[in-house]
């Protein structure tokens, strides 16, 4: 991260005061033992406490805090829940932590135009909960639902075990209301689709809290489909499970979840929540087909006709709901329970073209070997992302340096495989210098030049995602190189 | 009037004529098929930059569903060759060309991109911008790089092909795309409702979308002969299903037919060319919640214009005479208007985009000037 700047510790008091005359009360939080309930999110590995915390209660707040902060040059982390996987909300010594807990009213449910409304500090199932009496939902579905607000879901792009067949967070919000670090506020996007101008919603999802403060979101919600069922089908190889899933998508099925494990994540899901998988395989599956009572019949027995064709050796329909549930149980448990296997565990998140997973897996194997730590692997077999899981204690001496270095060379082979860094978790703290793998250094001046464009200051989240900080005054220069004649039969100018 | 026209056939060839066109201090026009070009003010002094030459299909895996083309590919042989592996574009792109009275089959994929051109299935399956998960392109600054990925599933960096869709030309040029492709339905059959006036239609699309019929698409022709159209696409038991759904679901609206397969798509094509609406008048696209599109038809109408809504109410197109304004009833209702055709005197006289808020604006232009300090891309004409 960044070296603290001295200059603005020592004005720490004057901050204080100044932030207490616009949150009074309590949101002003400023005392060490406090300070420390905000040191790190969902990516434990990193620890620092805030300079200090404010939690607004209104957008006024918010606007005021920034425009403060971008006056006196304070660095600001938002933080929703702090559920992040990539350290996004991973506070600075020498920043403000803005934290958005407050912000938890659903604003407005409006069902003839099929959104909701909320404020960014309401959790993602809450979404959800506040509809599902009217027959709808909210799509996208992290893990981390119960306690992930939408806020951050937001600022990650969040996706969920659905998000093949109904879209990433990106494709379901309709507007959100923004304030920039000089304290505009802005709506963007509306109850309407295509909002007017540039396209600046696209890049607020998925910001990872580094253009501005989101203080309102709409976002659109689905009919719950009239039945859901599930398949779970094991498979000696993986190289067959791959091809089931591949075939499933190419005789027009896109299932409602396609989920794969391998034999170590299949073992320790089991031995935690004895959702009866088999343990004799490889791989397994579980595709979930939603909609109609007709179609998923239909649609079920399509799946397991493709899945014996491509070898399984197990496969059950779910009979019940119940029976539904618990196979997503160990799915969903899956990372607490290879937690279970080692006193720690880091999960990775890179997106890979389908096609490349055997051999991807094998690899995987083998840098295990060369690292000497275990991994196990889950997988959102759909749409290529994959979460593998490496064990190690971090009180062991060196054994968090050797998880991350092969966290890394998980991250390189996906790129190099065709794919990417990240598939939902987000770049954060931990993957920004890997950045340089998938991106040239004019792909990432680009992306910052985005970035100078909000934040010219580059006060909003600093240290996360960019490898390198370049000063916006350094891009703005217009790098104009003298090509050779191209054309020579036209008139020169 | 266009100074002259360059046709690069390589990125190299492209980033040269954009390095001689910031040493000369000319103005850059991109263009594909040109379908849309006459929307926006009249530009003259340009150089354009004709992408056409930048063509072909890089790298299409249909059980990936990942499509890479270079940008001057003209939509209709992508559509082609996804639909000989049963797949589509979901976003149902179109062309432009049958608006403006000209043939079909000129409007290409970069485009369609960059003018974020979605049809009427972007009701349900997403735009544009939903769909595009790559891009490489050069920006104004002359600089070729890549944002985005080859993958359906990417949060690695800023979304920027979310942003250089619907810019239409005022970022980068495009010369790369990869987009999800998405299996085509095995079947599709239109249901409508008959003679409903547009309250009735209104709430009848409303009560359709959230229904769980899964409709891919409704959109409302009005007239004495006025039809309320509901398109199911999927799996033949599945839609069978779901026929039954909407039929119970609506039933209060009246009784609810289908169409043949000859009338559905006649319907669907007017949706794309407009036809059912006047050529020789101005024509706007006005983008509203869904539950205004009522009351959007109605102050339209009072004005003598013909109009018909897409989105379930969401979209309503609008001819309408020169004189008249749309604007500010648009605004009332929490949207916004795009001017789409017109004569040359009220596109100068009226901006194309409807127009934003102060501090939406600057930021806007602090981002056009991040992509293209030089401003090469400002022709006038947005």
């Amino acid at each position: 991260m960044p070296e603290p700047d001295q200059s603005v510790l020592a004005r720490r008091e004057e901050i204080i005061a100044a932030l207490r005359a616009i949150v009074p009360g309590e949101g002003v939080i400023t005392h060490a033992d406090s300070l420390r309930a905000y040191e790190s999110d969902g990516l434990t590995a990193y620890r620092q406490p805030p300079m200090l915390a404010v939690l607004p209660e209104t957008t006024a707040q918010v606007a005021a805090i920034m425009s403060y902060c971008y006056a006196n040059r304070v660095k600001i982390v938002p933080r929703g829940s702090g559920t992040s996987l990539s350290g996004g909300s991973l506070p600075l010594a020498d920043g403000v932590l803005l934290g958005l807990s407050k912000f938890n009213q659903v604003l407005d449910i409006d069902l003839t135009n099929r959104l909701v409304v909320v404020q960014p500090g309401v959790t993602n199932l809450a979404v959800t909960r506040a509809v599902e009496e009217f027959g709808f939902y909210y799509a996208p579905d992290p893990s981390s639902q119960i306690a992930c607000s939408i806020g951050g879901n937001i600022a990650e792009n969040s996706g969920g075990v659905h998000c093949l067949k109904y879209g990433l967070t990106t494709n379901n919000v309709l507007g959100v209301e923004f304030v920039t670090i000089e304290g505009e506020i802005l709506r963007i996007g509306g109850r309407h689709l295509d909002p007017a101008g540039l396209d600046l919603l696209g890049v607020i999802v998925g910001s990872e809290g580094l253009l501005g403060v989101v203080t309102e979101v709409t976002v659109r919600i689905l009919a719950k489909p009239e039945a859901a069922r599930a398949v779970l089908v094991g498979f000696p190889t993986i190289e067959g499970a791959g091809q089931c899933v591949a075939d499933v998508i190419a005789s027009g099925i896109i299932p409602a979840g396609m989920e794969m494990m391998d034999r170590p994540a299949i073992h320790a899901a089991e031995a935690f929540v004895h959702a009866g998988y088999p343990l004799d395989v490889e791989a397994l599956l579980i595709v979930e087909l939603d909609g109609p009572e007709a179609e998923c019949a239909e649609l079920i027995g399509e799946v397991e006709r493709i899945a014996i064709a491509n070898g399984a050796v197990s496969v059950r329909i779910s009979q019940s709901e119940q029976e539904r549930l618990t196979f997503w149980a160990g799915r969903k448990a899956a990372f607490p329970a290879v937690g279970r296997l080692a006193p720690d565990y880091y999960c990775m998140d890179g997106t890979i073209p389908r096609r490349r997973l055997p051999e991807v897996l094998e690899r995987m194997q083998a840098l295990s070997a060369h690292h000497g730590l275990a991994v196990a692997n889950v997988f959102h077999a759909g749409d290529g992302n994959l979460h593998p899981l490496i064990l190690y204690d971090a009180n062991k001496p060196g054994e968090l340096d050797r998880a991350e270095a092969f966290g890394s060379d998980i991250l390189r082979l996906c790129v190099e495989v065709g794919g990417v860094l990240t598939g939902e978790h987000g770049v954060g703290v931990e993957k920004r210098d890997l950045m340089p793998v998938m991106f040239s250094e004019v792909d990432l001046a680009y992306q910052q030049r985005l970035k100078c464009a909000f934040d010219p200051r580059s006060l909003l989240n600093p240290g996360k995602v960019f490898p390198t900080l370049h000063r916006c005054a350094e891009l703005g220069r217009a790098h104009v190189h003298a090509g050779q004649v191209p054309f020579p039969d036209i008139p020169r100018f | 009037m266009t100074l002259t026209s360059l046709r690069p056939r390589t990125e190299r060839e492209l980033t040269d004529a954009f390095a001689d066109a910031l040493h000369a201090g000319a103005r850059l026009s991109i263009r594909g098929g040109a379908t849309k070009r006459h929307i926006g003010a009249p530009n003259t002094n340009t150089l354009e930059l004709d992408m056409r030459g930048l063509e072909g299909v890089v790298d299409y895996d249909p059980p990936e569903l990942v499509l890479t083309v270079r940008a001057g590919t003209r939509l209709s042989t992508i559509q082609s060759l996804v639909a000989s592996q049963n797949q589509m574009l979901a976003f149902e792109p179109f062309d432009h060309g049958p608006i403006f009275g000209e043939a079909p089959g000129e409007a290409t994929i970069g485009g369609i991109v960059a003018a974020g051109i979605s049809g009427s299935q972007r009701l349900s399956a997403g735009g544009a911008r939903d769909h595009l998960l790559g891009v490489r392109a050069v920006s104004g600054g002359g600089e070729l790089f890549i944002s985005g990925a080859k993958v359906v599933k990417n949060v690695t960096g800023y979304d920027l092909p979310k942003l250089i869709a619907g810019s239409w030309g005022r970022l980068a040029a495009i010369t790369e795309v990869t987009l999800k492709v998405l299996p085509a339905p095995r079947t599709a059959l239109t249901c409508v409702l008959n003679g409903m006036d547009v309250e009735q239609a209104v709430l009848a699309m409303a009560a359709a979308m959230g229904s769980q019929a899964e409709v891919a698409a409704a959109a409302h022709l009005p007239g004495q002969q006025a039809l309320t159209s509901l398109r199911l696409q999927g799996f033949e038991a599945s839609v069978k299903a779901r026929v039954q759904i909407l039929a119970r679901q609506l039933a209060h609206f009246g009784p609810l037919q289908q169409l043949t397969i000859a009338e559905a798509d006649a319907f669907w094509a007017g949706l794309r060319t407009l036809a059912p609406l006047p050529a020789d008048l101005p024509l706007w696209r006005i983008s509203i919640p869904p539950s205004a599109g009522a009351h959007l038809a109605r102050r339209l109408e009072a004005k003598g214009a013909k109009w018909l809504l897409d989105y379930a109410g969401g979209l309503a197109w609008a001819a309408i005479a020169p004189e008249e304004t749309v604007r500010e009833d648009v605004a009332d209702l929490g949207g916004h208007a795009t001017l789409i055709r017109g004569p040359a005197s009220l596109r100068a006289a009226t901006p194309a985009f409807h127009p934003s808020t102060k501090a939406f604006s600057a930021l806007e232009t602090r981002i056009r000037r991040a992509f293209d300090p030089a401003e090469i891309f400002e022709t006038g004409r947005f």
